[in-house]
């Protein structure tokens, strides 16, 4: 084994002192100080930590860490190598259920820990987790696939292209429904790829994570897994849709179509919210509460469009006050091909900018405008900013979201250099992500606090 | 070995525990005086059953580290429970119901968890590592507790023996239960995450009186930090007993030192008891291998019965079961501790792992009540093809959980061919215990990923040393030496005020008996008069002290000087100046203004109520003594003329 595997995560002083002693990770070993005597496991050491301490398990179950300087003499009395394992269980195949598959990107839907780093890492294979699943039998007879094992944030276009390939191949192949494992973080941009790239699929393509990793009692990863994985298997929307809580209770999820979503608090279980729209269904272990009839059908063909292109030299400038021309020069400079504005009100940005608006209009850089408000349209004729902003050439792009924007701008680009066959594309919703109306129930953020709000909170579970 | 027979427990002597070999350790929980919660920024110690909001939540088992379910864990799952958190806004915000990761620990509680740490002479960890410890019960939102340790191996002074620490923990405190009938389980959330520490004790002690003595020995020496909350529930405690050949049971939650001694007796009677029936199952040759049951649906033939909880059952469309237990005749009659039997132990199971909680929930053929008609018994016995050697146990309820009661009844039953079943137990108001769950081992364990070790620097115990009380024990020893009043010594010993009595008298040259006047009877008189002084300010209380030493007020002006202090802080510097007793002539003359315009009784009164008038405006700047003699110096005075 090698002094990495040994000694992992150890370092310095805490590193020279086990090769003194002779013990090791893993080693059941006793430590003794000049006062005391500790007994237990050594455990791997996070890379972060410093070099000073050795971290044991003690037979109680609780870890404490040692400062190396402390201990006098050191005894191996044993050797207990860990090894964390969902019992893996073949996932049993009835001919009567409907086939759906399930890719794993990463995640903390798909993690668990990992004692150098002491974090959360995507490291369950999907067959793992229905191992503790054991409920997803009872819905469909499920495949899985890992196609990465990337943290959310590393999600980008390669990933995106891939996803949309593997994705089309299915659906050829008949799947009934597809599931994709991904990170919360940015799950509504590979959400909003998926609707661009793969289009007018005769099945439901659906999306979920988890916001409590399921290494923990109180996951909200099963949960989400089993209203994921029926959607795919039954549910009637064959569109691209986000599947996470509706409140933080374990009461149901929500199916967010893939344009409109967005992740919209840090950490709460129902975190993702459709913004300046209703979601289209409510989704449990008993079946789904359609909320809207507009959406698209499931149909019993195999055709896709799949157009898995992408174009990354784009970016988002997110306005604020006094904002310099040079932020948006440094774009222009560096080849930006398209720029996604997030203006503020109504969508604008201040004078001072205009130069650098007209030198991106001049090399030809795609200049859009979405709002920092997130809900509402771009309405850049009702003042003369916003009119000026128009005669420089930024086009505003209605309600989209500035991520769904971002990833449609660099998806449309991966098609065309035409900057009017490239207006054509961003205008044309291809599922949502611009609605021509706002339905008065789109912008529902409660205030909490005003009694009438508490009393609703009070009665309801959220 | 087995031939001893629990006597009363008045009756039970040292020797007798030590034949059965009684073995008892405490895990002492103790709520620290902090102004927030353990891992967030909610105000500590705020309790409401007032709420604004309601959680759903279920739990399910997850791996340890070590890549092993706990049985716990599993047994948990088995109940399906829908938890509900009552969420009050004033007292829990996101991270207690687990939708905000946690803050840094709060300072203040490790502070005092280490001073805790220090005082039970526990070998302090470098490094405190947060671990979770899964509870799937749903008295911690998250699943599992945040919780860890701070020092091992100790021991604490009992008469002329030690009494061993194992350890002590830092923890966040869980919910409080509401009610918890068949899948429906409810939680108070205002407790959740107080910080708590956990001293452990090693299995030292070998009477229940014992188990009382050394509680009390405990929760006092944490008291003299000045740092732990009083109050109820603020203290309480876990106890494990066993007896030879018996097994570490854990009895949850006692919240009273005083009930101690009848539980652990109780618990030590079944532990012993069950050890019996196992002898006497052996002598029917009924081991583990040749236990034998069955069972049988027997809904049918209870359709039409009379005995009412069955008839609701089969109203509501439910099922009922019987189960054959070969050879166990009269048996679960057998006593198990105080006015309990066996068939509680079943009993206790089918409630908590079948969640059919409406009792009674069995009925069986060993009892004498009145239940099924004889008609029902006999036809149940026919399904069964009873012998009269046998016993039957009959469970009721929703089918489901009619098959979980009925696996359970058998696991039970067989468990007794071989012993005590590890569990933990709840503490009973009458002092027996009833079955709360399988014990956890320390396959609950894994890490916090949430939150980064933290080092304890040797600059940080070196402060914490310096406040450190001394053992209130030695103090004790200490006052009587001293010779302080008698009914002052436990007190001042626990008073977080202690180190200051003994710095009056060793330093600052006051007596004994004033020094325990001012700083054990005074604040008495302040709480009786409703004055919170659970904070003294202990700095304001020197500077009082040293304005006494230094002349600067007199000893009988201490009194309303602390009750100032107590509202608005004590400033020597705004202290009046001295007086000496020729000063005293325009008090005495303001004073008897006063009292001319005062209705009398008799005119004889006129002196003292002007000395009263006279002690209000110049109380601490001049003895008592001097002001009695001036006045009466005065009057004197005016009677020659």
């Amino acid at each position: 084994m090698s002094d990495k595997e040994t000694y992992k995560g150890y370092k310095g002083a805490a590193l020279a002192a086990m090769k003194k002693f002779g013990i090791r990770v893993w080693s059941d070993a006793v430590l003794t100080t000049e006062e005391d005597s500790f007994e237990g496991i050594v455990l791997p050491r996070s890379e972060t930590a410093d070099g000073d301490h050795i971290v044991i398990k003690m037979a109680t179950g609780y870890n404490v860490g040692l400062r190396c300087d402390r201990i006098l003499d050191a005894k191996e009395i044993g050797y207990k190598e860990a090894h964390y394992k969902i019992p893996e269980k073949a996932f049993p195949y009835d001919p009567k259920k409907e086939r759906v598959v399930l890719f794993g990107t990463g995640g903390t839907i798909a993690s668990r820990l990992d004692y150098r780093t002491g974090a959360v890492i995507p490291a369950f294979t999907p067959g793992e987790l229905y191992g503790s699943v054991p409920e997803l039998a009872d819905i469909c007879n499920l495949e899985t696939e890992k196609l990465f094992g990337v943290f959310s944030e590393n999600m980008g276009p390669e990933q995106y292209i891939i996803l949309a390939e593997r994705i089309g191949e299915e659906i050829r192949k008949g799947v009934r429904g597809i599931v994709v494992g991904h990170g919360t973080d940015t799950m509504h941009h590979t959400a909003a790829a998926l609707s661009y790239m793969v289009q007018d699929s005769p099945v439901p393509i659906v999306m979920v994570g988890s916001q409590r990793s399921s290494d923990r009692p109180s996951s909200d990863a099963a949960l989400n897994l089993i209203h994921s994985v029926k959607t795919a298997a039954d549910c009637d929307i064959a569109e691209v849709m986000v599947c996470m809580f509706g409140p933080t209770s374990d009461e149901y999820g929500l199916l967010h179509r893939g344009t409109r979503v967005r992740k919209m608090h840090s950490s709460y279980r129902s975190t993702f919210r459709t913004i300046g729209d209703i979601p289209l269904a409510m989704v449990n272990r008993e079946g789904y509460t359609y909320l809207r009839d507009d959406y698209k059908k499931r149909r019993n063909d195999r055709e896709v469009k799949v157009s898995a292109v992408f174009d990354d030299r784009i970016g988002i400038l997110y306005y604020y006050p006094n904002m310099k021309a040079d932020m948006m020069d440094m774009m222009i400079d560096n080849g930006y091909k398209g720029i996604i504005i997030a203006g503020t009100g109504l969508g604008h940005v201040n004078k001072p900018l205009y130069p650098a608006l007209q030198r991106a209009k001049d090399a030809g850089v795609a200049v859009y405008m979405t709002v920092q408000t997130l809900w509402g349209y771009v309405q850049m004729y009702v003042y003369e900013t916003g009119r000026e902003m128009m005669d420089l050439g930024v086009i505003p792009l209605e309600n989209m979201l500035p991520e769904a924007a971002y990833i449609k701008l660099g998806w449309a680009l991966g098609q065309t250099d035409d900057l009017e066959k490239l207006r054509e594309i961003m205008l044309t919703p291809i599922n949502g992500e611009t609605t021509p109306r706002e339905p008065y129930n789109g912008y529902l953020i409660f205030q909490g606090g005003i009694p009438e709000v508490d009393e609703f909170v009070g009665t309801i579970r959220r | 070995m087995y031939e001893f027979e629990f006597k009363p427990f008045e009756e039970m002597t040292p020797e007798d525990y030590a034949t059965v070999g009684f073995m008892s350790g405490l895990e002492v929980h103790q709520q620290l005086l902090t102004k927030s919660k353990l891992f967030c920024r909610c105000p500590a110690g705020r309790y409401s059953h007032e709420y604004h909001a309601e959680i759903l939540r279920h739990m399910r088992p997850t791996l340890s580290e070590l890549g092993e379910y706990d049985g716990t864990a599993l047994m948990e799952f088995k109940t399906k429970k829908n938890i509900v958190y009552r969420v009050n806004k004033e007292t829990v915000c996101t991270y207690e119901m687990d939708d905000t990761p946690p803050f840094m620990m709060d300072d203040e509680a490790l502070d005092t968890a280490l001073e805790i740490s220090m005082l039970a002479g526990l070998t302090l960890v470098d490094e405190v590592h947060i671990a979770r410890k899964q509870y799937l019960d749903g008295s911690i939102p998250t699943g599992f507790q945040r919780t860890a340790i701070c020092g091992i191996h100790g021991s604490v002074p009992y008469g002329d023996r030690k009494i061993s620490m194992i350890q002590l923990g830092i923890e966040e405190d869980s919910c409080r239960e509401i009610s918890d009938v068949g899948h429906l389980r409810i939680y108070n959330t205002d407790r959740l995450g107080m910080p708590l520490i956990e001293l452990v004790t090693g299995p030292d002690m070998r009477t229940p009186k014992e188990v009382a003595e050394v509680a009390q020995i405990l929760r006092k020496m944490m008291r003299t930090t000045g740092r732990v909350r009083r109050g109820i529930g603020a203290t309480r405690a876990d106890t494990n007993v066993s007896v030879t050949g018996g097994t570490r049971i854990e009895i949850k939650g006692v919240p009273k030192i005083g009930m101690m001694p009848l539980l652990t007796y109780n618990e030590a009677q079944r532990q012993w008891n069950l050890l019996r029936l196992r002898e006497e199952l052996k002598r029917r040759g009924i081991t583990e291998e040749t236990f034998s049951s069955s069972s049988v649906d027997i809904t049918r033939i209870l359709k039409r019965s009379r005995f009412t909880p069955i008839a609701d059952a089969m109203k509501q469309g439910h099922v009922a079961a019987a189960v054959k237990l070969s050879g166990w005749a009269e048996l679960l009659r057998w006593q198990t501790q105080d006015n309990t039997v066996f068939s509680r132990e079943i009993s206790d199971r089918v409630r908590v792992i079948a969640c059919l909680s409406v009792l009674p929930n069995i009925i069986h053929s060993d009892s004498m009540s009145e239940t099924l008609s004889g008609a029902e018994w006999k036809e149940t016995k026919v399904a069964l093809g009873c012998t009269p050697d046998d016993t039957i146990v009959i469970v009721w309820g929703a089918a489901g959980d009619v098959d979980t009661a009925v696996k359970e009844i058998v696991i039970r039953a067989k468990e007794a061919t071989v012993g005590i079943p590890s569990e933990t137990r709840q503490a009973l108001r009458d002092g027996t215990t009833g079955f709360e769950r399988i014990l956890p081992g320390p396959q609950r364990m894994y890490p916090d990923t949430d939150l980064p070790p933290i080092r304890v620097v040797p600059e940080r115990l070196a402060r914490l040393r310096e406040r450190m009380p001394v053992q209130y024990w030695d103090r004790m020893r200490r006052y009587h030496e001293w010779k302080v009043p008698e009914d002052a010594i436990e007190g001042l010993a626990l008073s977080p005020l202690s180190t200051l009595f003994d710095e009056a008298v060793t330093e600052m040259g006051f007596g004994v008996t004033d020094a325990a006047v001012i700083l054990w009877r005074y604040p008495r008189r302040l709480h009786r008069d409703g004055i919170r002084t659970e904070v003294l300010p202990v700095d304001g209380l020197r500077s009082i002290l040293n304005a006494v030493r230094e002349g600067k007020m007199t000893k009988d002006g201490v009194f309303s000087a602390m009750r100032r202090a107590l509202k608005h802080g004590f400033d020597v510097e705004a202290l009046p100046p001295r007086l000496e007793r020729k000063d005293l002539a325009s008090f005495i003359e303001k004073a008897k203004q006063q009292v001319r315009y005062a209705k009398l009784h008799d005119e004889k009164n006129i002196p003292n109520l002007t000395l009263d008038r006279v002690m209000d405006e110049v109380r601490g700047r001049i003895p008592g003594a001097d002001v009695a003699a001036e006045v009466a110096a005065h009057f004197a005075k005016e009677v020659l003329k």
